[in-house]
């Protein structure tokens, strides 16, 4: 029996062993069951998470790279206006190369404009400064004529300028005959303060008030002697004011300046007592519609109607209807002629 | 000199007003021929007598002391400052308030003659209100009063824009303006230069200049027959171009340019030197109105200037103004080397007995950096020191790597030759060009 019990032991021992192994075995797989279970659990809860959330972000990853690649396209397609637009503005503002062209022809034909008028002003001046030459000696010209008129040629003595051998008069022998002769200048009388401009500036000629006096008419009456000495002529003359004291301004009145305007008179001329001084600055010029050759026609002052028979158609002048006036009848009849009773 | 001042002085109170007006007058002469009598007569305080009772005299006594005023101020700015100092001013404004036109033009002479020296002394004259006088005096009849009075304001507004703007406040642009058109050519001289010198300081005086329309008819005067209206009237659209591109656009519409191109043609010596300088700062402002300027044919004048003249300061004008003609742009270069300057202008450069400011390096490298003509660089190649030589590589080594008719051209002339005789330091920037160059060709040409 020992041993049977001892081999039933030691088989219960094995057997509880055994037992234990493949109960602990079976635990196990059923543990790894499990974990694999959860596991796979896990991986599923956490793959359909993940499933949700990035199906969530998915709209936002899409709308974000549909709007970049918007954008690109956008931007491609601005940057192809602008530089179509800025291709254009640059040619046709800034740097607008048919618009330079345009304006440099114009700029040349400006310049040509420009260039003749200016020519033309030149000539203008020149031909003036020509004419001005030419004029200046055709009257030095008339002028030595009418100085040399007395060598025109006379019936008997041909002139210098009137030689036998020559077929034609020489032109100076022409002008000679149109020239007038020049008469005396009278003599001019200068005014001690003549006004000369010219000569001012540079002081060349000595001023007039020095060395001129104005020169006495020759028909006067000598002026009878004694004289009293020029100084003191001159120191009477020039005597400065020396007022009373009823009419002297008092000191504080205002100074000499105020005084000017009668002090410096408007013009300088001075006062010449009577009439006859001027009558030697006055030189009478006689009209030019009527002078002729040889002096003053007579119309206009002794008749003022030209009579000529020749042309009467009637035998007779014709005659006034209506009757004259009056006061011209009385034309140099009003008054007696110097004495004479008209 | 033999104490004739002295004797002189005391006749100067004499009764007898013909005798002061004398004894002033032989002063007036004196002092007019030689300084050292002037600062005689300064010296022996004869001015405050001169002009002490000078408003009650007559008007030939008052021409007198203006004479002996002008004559004594003339000489240098420390007799004029003595004259000054003793209360001349006011006696000179008396003077120009007369009516004799003798007299205002005695007096504005004098004026003018204190003037030029220098501002203070302007200014001095400014403040005795001395110019609505001188604007009136402009205004009478008289040449020579009108000439006077011109070249015053003139002097008066040289100096500095504040007195310029004084004058033109006055009015005396508009008067001058009408001047121009006057046919006495000494007139036209001093109010072209006073319209020059107000015009000058800023580009606010030179418009108003302008606004007096004296476009075009200023361009008849570049065409006057006497020398010095022609330069006065280059002078005067010269000081209005150089301000702003406006201004210069202005001259060339009308047709301003043509003129100045034409009177630098007819004119010699220093006649030519503000049309040349006018041509230079027109061309400066942009490249439209340089090319503005070679279209009216600018170019030939400015090398014929550049050979014939003699005085250096006109060929450093010349050379300056196709400088800036050329730098613009390859196409205005072109036209620069096509007239065939360049040679000359390196011969300027190049020669030893030309002063610094002739040797117009920047002129010379301004071209050559935007000159891609080659035919013109060609004749450089041979005779360039080496900074000149440096620009004209470079501009080969520009071009050629892509004109092949070029390149052949290049070879043929001897060009490429000469460019291996150049000794360059490796690593600079001429190596570096003439490294390109060889690159173009193929390896056994090159050796």
């Amino acid at each position: 029996y020992f041993y049977v019990f001892r081999a039933i032991d030691e088989d219960r021992v094995i057997k509880y062993k055994a037992a234990v192994k493949i109960q602990r075995w079976f635990r196990a797989c059923v543990v790894r069951a499990y974990l694999r279970r959860l596991s796979k659990m896990a991986t599923l809860i956490q793959k359909w998470w993940r499933g949700y959330l990035r199906r969530k972000h998915f709209r936002e990853i899409v709308e974000k790279a549909y709007f970049i690649k918007k954008l690109n396209f956008y931007n491609q397609m601005a940057v192809r206006i602008q530089k179509t637009w800025r291709g254009y503005y640059v040619r046709k503002n800034i740097h607008n190369f048919y618009a330079l062209k345009k304006y440099l022809n114009a700029i040349s034909v400006n310049n040509e404009l420009v260039r003749s008028e200016l020519q033309e002003y030149a000539e203008m001046k020149e031909n003036e400064d020509k004419m001005k030459d030419l004029e200046k000696k055709e009257k030095e010209k008339k002028y030595q004529a009418r100085k040399m008129h007395y060598l025109l040629s006379t019936e008997q003595i041909p002139g210098i300028y009137n030689s036998p051998f020559r077929k034609s008069p020489d032109p100076m022998e022409l002008l000679l005959r149109k020239s007038k002769p020049l008469t005396h200048r009278k003599q001019q009388v200068k005014n001690p303060f003549a006004y000369q401009l010219y000569d001012w500036p540079t002081c060349k000629k000595p001023p007039a008030f020095v060395t001129e006096l104005s020169l006495l008419p020759t028909d006067r009456q000598k002026p009878q002697g004694p004289f009293r000495d020029p100084a003191e002529v001159m120191w009477q003359r020039y005597k400065p004011l020396e007022p009373t004291l009823r009419v002297a301004e008092s000191s504080n009145s205002p100074p000499a300046k105020a005084r000017k305007e009668w002090r410096n008179p408007i013009h300088d001329n001075e006062f010449l007592p009577f009439s006859s001084y001027h009558k030697n600055d006055e030189k009478y010029e006689p009209l030019l519609r009527r002078s002729g050759k040889y002096g003053q026609e007579a119309y206009g002052t002794k008749y003022f109607r030209e009579v000529c028979p020749e042309k009467w158609i009637a035998d007779k002048d014709f005659e006034t209807f209506f009757p004259s006036i009056a006061i011209f009848e009385k034309f140099g009849k009003t008054y007696s002629n110097t004495g004479q009773i008209v | 000199n033999s104490g004739i001042v002295c004797l002189l002085r005391p006749l100067l109170l004499d009764v007898v007003p013909s005798i002061r007006q004398t004894a002033a007058l032989a002063l007036g002469r004196l002092a007019d021929y030689d300084v050292d009598l002037a600062e005689a007569v300064v010296k022996a305080g004869i001015l405050p007598q001169l002009i002490g009772a000078l408003p009650e005299e007559n008007r030939h006594y008052k021409k007198t002391a203006a004479f002996v005023l002008r004559a004594i101020a003339k000489h240098s700015p420390q007799l004029a400052q003595a004259i000054v100092q003793c209360g001349a001013l006011e006696m000179l404004v008396i003077c120009l308030e007369d009516f004799d036109p003798g007299v205002k033009e005695g007096a504005s002479w004098a004026f003018g003659y204190i003037a030029r020296h220098n501002p203070e002394l302007s200014q001095a004259v400014v403040d005795a209100g001395a110019v609505p006088l001188l604007v009136l005096c402009i205004q009478e009849p008289e040449i020579a009063l009108k000439r006077i009075a011109a070249s015053t304001l003139s002097d008066i507004s040289k100096h500095s824009p504040e007195l310029a703007q004084t004058v033109v406040d006055a009015g005396a642009i508009a008067h001058l303006a009408q001047m121009i058109l006057n046919p006495d050519a000494k007139l036209k001289r001093q109010v072209l230069s006073a319209l020059s010198q107000i015009a000058k300081h800023s580009v606010d005086l030179a418009e108003l200049v302008v606004e007096a329309e004296i476009f075009p008819v200023v361009l008849t005067c570049l065409k006057d027959s006497d020398e010095y209206v022609k330069k006065n009237g280059a002078t005067l659209i010269r000081e209005i171009a150089k301000h702003t591109p406006e201004l210069s656009q202005l001259i060339v519409n009308s047709g301003g340019v043509a003129a100045v191109i034409d009177c630098i043609g007819s004119c010699r010596g220093t006649v030519r030197l503000p049309g040349i300088m006018t041509l230079g700062y027109v061309a400066a402002h942009s490249e439209d109105l340089s090319m503005a300027v070679i279209v009216s044919k600018g170019i030939p004048p400015l090398c014929v200037c550049l050979i014939e003249e003699h005085e250096d300061h006109i060929k450093a004008a010349a050379a300056w103004a196709l400088g800036q003609i050329g730098r613009h742009t390859a196409e205005h270069a072109r036209h620069v080397a096509v007239a065939n300057v360049l040679p000359t202008l390196l011969d300027i450069y190049v020669d030893t007995r030309s002063s610094e400011d002739l040797k117009m390096k920047a002129t010379l490298k301004n071209i050559l950096q935007k000159c891609t003509y080659l035919p013109a660089l060609e004749p450089l190649l041979h005779e360039a020191p080496l900074n000149i030589m440096k620009h004209i590589i470079g501009q080969f080594s520009k071009v050629l790597p892509h004109d092949s008719k070029a390149r052949r051209l290049f070879v043929t002339t001897g060009g490429l030759k000469k460019v291996q005789e150049i000794k360059a330091e490796p690593g600079s920037l001429l190596q570096e060009y003439i490294n390109t160059i060889n690159n173009c060709y193929p390896e056994e040409i090159v050796r």
